[in-house]
């Protein structure tokens, strides 16, 4: 019992570690990136090549002066940026990050917790996401923080339902299990289930640019009509979360795609490799070269998000319920029904 | 501790924030704060969901009525904008009624429930039906008669929602596109 509690613990705080860490140099990457799109260099003076640019990020978001609004609703107002955070965090619970360690005969999954309903709670996470938004924008008391925050919970709520359908789908060809290590082992021999699932790949990637608030479907925040969006009153850490979250939330929607679409921590030829390394089943290596595969497929995607946003303008409010309801869902609806033609063809459906 | 198990020390202090997170929505005055409250109150239930080992109840609650339901209500109220000053004050009389009434209400269900005999409740650590796979099995074999029912009731509600919602053909103004 104590050491699965160690062992729990441990897993817990790695991977809340690994989240900070990876929104942290998501931003550095982020200007990076932006920079080299736009012929510049970026932050280069914090260390060398910027690299401690995070750091002295974090430390002058602490040392700012915090000011919160009289005439908003305190204990609110704290709330939002606290929840927003969290839900982003949470996520990562449910997302396998390698193979299973063997240690003595006891084997550890890489994974905080194996729920049998993984991809629904991936979901739901998703939903109670806009409260920190919502929370936070209403409580400022400040008009163009309420149009934000009903941007985004209107955004967010439209966006799900193609998402749910393209999960479905997904589901159905993957041989019909919610757990997302049963989803990623599925996908260990043969192929990753973008394959079988191109389209609706393209919806849920959509659809996971629109949920985490990133350009082009960053309308909550838009700067040049509503000021700052949802965060407007907001300054010193409490902006910094709700700025901060967002990247925790584009790593992780990165690692759901990678696990769910592109075979998490497997990889083309993995068994042959192992063989030629001489590794057997459970070692630790495997584990790590399996966790550098999923981590080089996150960076690919993150690097896919920052593309798209230092290239497309942002849309128009009315082409944003356009798009979601006029064309993903029918989209996502067409795609589970060929998924089902499909399927019955390639003998996963019995009727 | 005190001869209770862990699960029914769980039950215990879910079930009590559940009851005050439900009487915090009645007593607190600002509308916001109402619906966060209820909120909380859905969690609790979904955590009895789990207790029952009903992982799949519990996770569809939280989409259907933490994520859904109550965000489009919290949407509705902060739109709305109400707060303490313009609240309309009931009247007395109206106050007093309404009180008389669901005493009434309290009293017929106690009465009812009195006589109500005691079902033994199998004990639900190990009961596998509120598990996805089961449950779908249940639902799309023996009740799939009700089942596409109920979808049939819901996609008329849509239907009905979105007539309701639609504008006059013949509306004065030309309706702008892009307002929010």
């Amino acid at each position: 019992m104590t050491a699965f509690i160690i062992y729990k613990a441990i897993m817990c705080g790695g991977v809340f570690l690994l989240c900070l860490a990876a929104a942290a140099y998501a931003t550095l990457w982020e200007r990076k990136f932006a920079a080299f799109l736009q012929d510049r260099k970026g932050p280069s003076r914090a260390g060398w090549g910027g690299i401690l640019q995070p750091v002295a990020d974090g430390v002058k978001m602490f040392m700012k002066e915090e000011i919160i609004p009289n005439v908003s609703n305190r204990s609110l107002f704290i709330l939002g940026p606290s929840l927003f955070m969290i839900t982003a965090v949470i996520t990562s619970s449910v997302v396998p990050w390698a193979k299973p360690v063997m240690i003595d005969g006891q084997v550890y999954d890489m994974q905080i917790t194996d729920i049998n309903i993984g991809v629904i709670y991936l979901l739901g996470v998703a939903s109670i996401g806009v409260y920190g938004i919502m929370i936070g924008g209403w409580s400022s008391n400040n008009k163009f923080a309420l149009l934000g925050a009903v941007r985004a919970s209107s955004q967010m709520i439209s966006y799900e339902i193609p998402m749910g359908i393209a999960l479905i789908a997904l589901i159905i060809s993957s041989g019909g299990s919610l757990s997302l290590k049963e989803i990623v082992e599925g996908q260990d021999a043969g192929f990753a289930n973008i394959v079988w699932q191109p389209l609706g790949f393209l919806i849920f990637f959509i659809c996971a640019l629109a949920e985490t608030n990133r350009a082009p479907f960053d309308l909550p925040e838009c700067e040049t009509e509503l000021v700052g969006g949802y965060h407007t009153e907001y300054s010193s850490m409490k902006l910094g979360l709700f700025l901060f979250a967002e990247y925790i939330n584009m790593f992780i929607s990165s690692a759901v795609m990678a696990t769910l679409y592109f075979g998490g921590y497997n990889f083309p030829f993995a068994h042959e490799l192992y063989e030629k390394l001489g590794l057997a089943d459970g070692s630790v290596w495997i584990s790590i070269i399996g966790f550098g595969a999923l981590m080089t497929k996150i960076f690919g995607f993150i690097c896919l998000f920052m593309w798209i946003r230092w290239t497309l303008p942002r849309f128009r409010y009315d082409q944003l319920m356009n798009l979601g309801w006029k064309s993903l869902l029918p989209l996502s609806l067409l795609n589970l029904a060929i998924t089902v033609v499909v399927e019955y063809f390639r003998g996963n459906i019995k009727f | 501790m005190l001869g209770l198990t862990i699960t029914q020390w769980l039950f215990g202090i879910l079930s009590l924030m559940a009851i005050m997170f439900a009487l915090m929505v009645v007593f607190t005055r600002s509308p916001v704060n109402s619906v966060l409250y209820l909120v909380l109150t859905f969690f609790c239930i979904a955590g009895h969901y789990l207790l029952l080992n009903a992982q799949f109840l519990a996770v569809v609650h939280i989409v259907v009525y933490a994520g859904a339901i109550m965000v489009l209500f919290l949407f509705i109220i902060m739109l709305m904008n109400l707060n303490t000053e313009t609240e309309q004050q009931k009247h007395i009389i109206a106050r007093i009624i309404s009180g008389v009434i669901g005493g009434l209400l309290l009293f017929v269900m106690v009465g009812a429930l009195k006589g109500a005999e005691q079902i033994n409740i199998v004990q639900s650590g190990a009961s596998q039906i509120g598990l996805v796979k089961n449950l779908g099995n249940v639902l799309f074999h023996e009740f799939l008669f009700p089942f596409e029912v109920a979808s049939i009731l819901l996609l008329a509600a849509l239907v009905g929602a979105i007539m309701i919602g639609k504008r006059e053909p013949a509306s004065p103004t030309p309706p702008k596109e892009g307002l929010l």
